[in-house]
């Protein structure tokens, strides 16, 4: 299974912050300057929303940025030229759902989808998706295309998902697996009980790097997850809120985008207190 | 979807396999608690309007007032017999999820239904209903407030709570096995029919007709027909006030998914939908909101693919003059969804052959305020005159 670029995110000794953004919320331009914020604020990859008319994974804070985003008119095409445009040196992933995928392009008699879209993901510089909605055992074709394109798709595994399809889940995955710290959809208003632990020992035997997510609001947050052995974090809603923030209250771009890089920096700095917590020092460093 | 394996094996041991006798007490629970069987009614009045004869499956009749009690049923006991402790399901017109509120009561089961804002004041007496069995109604607010959204929030809250909770899907959509499932405990509408007529006229019919939201009505109607293969099927969708998408506002002014959507994936299916060209799911609409969705079962739409069921349509001012026809005529006042099956009838009897049958999804009780409201905007040919007693219901 051949990967991309994602895997330097991973470094052996510095635990990854992977942010995630809705992309055009509030509008292109300002997401641009957001997305950049967070390249600033320590990122080492980001995950760029493609917004989807029914985000089924996302709590109220990232179906309100889709919805904005949406409305101020980010498509599929808009996407792709807004990779384009982004002025960063990080590895970029695109969470979507797969209608979009599926839907994208023409495609030629015997051509399946969504091998278009792949296509045209990786000419703009995506490394790597992750597709919520797509079950690990309708992925072949979406698998055969970042395998043909050099990209990486990333699966979620959830507490509940079983061993026999864990399995399957990590056969068809590269780059990283993003791992749901809790049950649910995506948000800092923690609904059910953090389970992180549990998982990261279930999947300690593959050894892909694994990222947490769901819930992590802050440096603490992110220390802990990293001390409890994970490989990076994701955060997405407590980042969403701020521009939502932002947003409501006509604050500047660039106010936003300081705010943006400030809380990057916290969660990146709590990431690596966590891995010094979990890796003592040796003597005399 | 986290808890499909689960699912899928407990479908496969109860329903499949009547483990446990889940079989047997499910047909003894919807025969006591729900009234099965349900009639097959010779509708005079039609049968000589059209020189057809045509007989009317009566699941209005059905506990509840709709087909809906069929599946819900099903499914509250399956969740109990897999130890779940809460259900939830989504509704549109209210009718799934006042079933649903009823089984979960009969069962002695906590339930919450999340139902579209705007589908709460369609059908406020439906959220009557639904408390009075004990249920808690969430609201939607996401969305234009109609059944797709009621779906994607119910799927949410599963995904937080699958461990101890069972989402009762109200049609034959989502992922697997949840449209088999779904088709499987409405499938009883078909088995009596068929038998009923054969009892009756001894013979097939050489029509079925049900009208087409999800398609789970549809595909309990049409299941023990299909392999008869002289025996057209059609499903009857709602043509709304157009046919087109409106690209722009994202909206399609109906929901005739089969006859006019496209292959896509939504809700963890593979179907036909009406999206537009990025393949963003468009707002569908018509008048009866329990038609209102912008998909339809992935079965319902292979079916149609393969040529077997013929995907048909007609429009809001035929659904609501089905409605009147069919109260007017035969004393019956349907539900609007299934109105939309009398409107085809009506357009089309010429071409359906000699013994039709129609399945009656649900009674029009719930539908009286809008069908009112609906009809005081239209220059219909057969509405009774309400000037004088103007001032709503
Ligand atoms: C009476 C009635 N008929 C039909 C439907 C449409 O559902 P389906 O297409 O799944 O049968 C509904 C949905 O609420 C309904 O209440």
């Amino acid at each position: 299974m051949s990967g991309s670029d994602l895997a330097t995110a991973f470094a052996a000794d510095d635990p990854a912050f992977v942010p995630y953004l809705a992309v055009g919320d509030p509008s292109y331009e300002a997401s641009q300057a957001y997305v950049e914020a967070l390249a600033e604020g320590g990122a080492d990859a980001i995950e760029l929303g493609l917004p989807f008319s029914e985000p089924i994974a996302e709590g109220p804070t990232i179906q309100e940025a889709i919805v904005r985003a949406l409305d101020a008119g980010m498509t599929p095409e808009r996407f792709f030229e807004f990779v384009e445009d982004l002025d960063v040196d990080v590895p970029l992933v695109c969470m979507t759902y797969y209608n979009l995928l599926y839907q994208y392009g023409e495609v030629d008699e015997g051509e399946r989808r969504p091998r278009p879209f792949v296509e045209r993901a990786a000419e703009a510089g995506i490394s790597g998706f992750v597709v919520p909605d797509l079950p690990a055992e309708e992925a072949g074709p979406l698998r055969e295309a970042c395998d043909e394109f050099g990209l990486d798709l990333i699966s979620i595994v959830a507490p509940t998902t079983e061993d026999e399809r864990l399995e399957r889940l990590v056969d068809v995955s590269s780059g990283y697996l993003y791992v749901q710290a809790r049950l649910g959809v995506t948000g800092t208003d923690v609904g059910a009980a953090d389970r992180t632990a549990e998982s990261l020992e279930r999947l300690a035997e593959y050894d892909l790097p694994k990222a947490v997510g769901f819930g992590i609001d802050g440096g603490e947050k992110a220390a802990d997850v990293i001390e409890a052995g994970a490989d990076g974090i994701i955060v997405g809603s407590a980042l969403v809120e701020i521009v939502a923030d932002g947003h409501e209250r006509d604050r500047s771009t660039a106010a936003v985008a300081a705010d943006l890089e400030e809380l990057a920096r916290e969660l990146k700095t709590g990431a690596r207190r966590g891995y010094e917590r979990r890796v003592p020092r040796p003597e005399g460093s | 979807m986290p808890a499909i394996r689960e699912l899928e094996d407990a479908y496969e041991r109860y329903v499949l396999n009547n483990e446990d006798g889940f079989v047997d007490e499910f047909r003894r629970r919807i025969e006591d608690f729900g009234g099965r069987p349900t009639p097959l009614q010779y509708a005079e009045n039609l049968s000589a309007r059209y020189d057809t004869d045509v007989y009317l499956k009566r699941e209005d009749l059905l506990h509840g007032g709709a087909h809906k009690l069929n599946n819900a049923l099903g499914q509250v006991l399956l969740a109990k017999y897999m130890g779940k402790e809460r259900i939830i399901a989504e509704t549109g017109a209210g009718q799934h999820g006042t079933a649903t509120a009823m089984a979960a009561a009969h069962l002695d089961m906590p339930c919450e239904i999340y139902m579209g804002e705007r589908d709460i004041t369609r059908q406020r007496p439906n959220v009557f209903r639904m408390k009075l069995n004990g249920a808690e109604v969430v609201p939607v607010t996401t969305g234009r407030g109609t059944l797709k959204e009621a779906i994607s929030e119910t799927m949410r809250d599963w995904a937080t709570t699958v461990e101890e909770t069972h989402y009762v899907i109200g049609s034959i959509v989502g992922p697997h096995p949840f449209p088999t499932m779904v088709r499987d405990f409405h499938a009883l509408i078909s088995e009596e029919a068929r038998a009923q007529l054969h009892e009756r006229a001894g013979q097939l019919p050489d029509a079925v007709l049900a009208c087409a939201g999800g398609g789970s009505n549809t595909m309990g109607t049409f299941h023990h027909f299909v392999d008869d293969e002289d025996v057209g099927l059609y499903a009857v969708e709602a043509g709304g006030s157009s046919l087109a998408v409106d690209e722009e506002e994202g909206v399609a002014p109906n929901s005739a998914s089969l006859s006019t959507g496209t292959e896509g994936v939504l809700h963890g299916a593979r179907t036909k939908l009406l999206q537009d060209g990025d393949g963003q799911i468009v707002e569908s609409h018509s008048v009866s909101s329990g038609l209102d969705y912008a998909g339809v079962g992935p079965e319902l739409a292979h079916l149609v693919d393969e040529g077997r069921v013929q995907p048909v349509n007609v429009d809001d001012d035929a659904a609501l003059e089905g409605f009147h026809r069919l109260s007017q005529r035969e004393g019956i006042i349907p539900a609007l969804e299934t109105a939309h099956a009398f409107g085809y009838l009506e357009e089309h009897h010429d071409d359906l052959g000699d013994v039709v049958v129609v399945n009656v999804s649900g009674r029009g009780d719930k539908d009286l305020a809008a069908a009112l409201e609906e009809t005081e905007q239209r220059d219909l040919s057969n509405a009774p005159d309400m000037g004088e007693f103007s001032g709503g219901m």
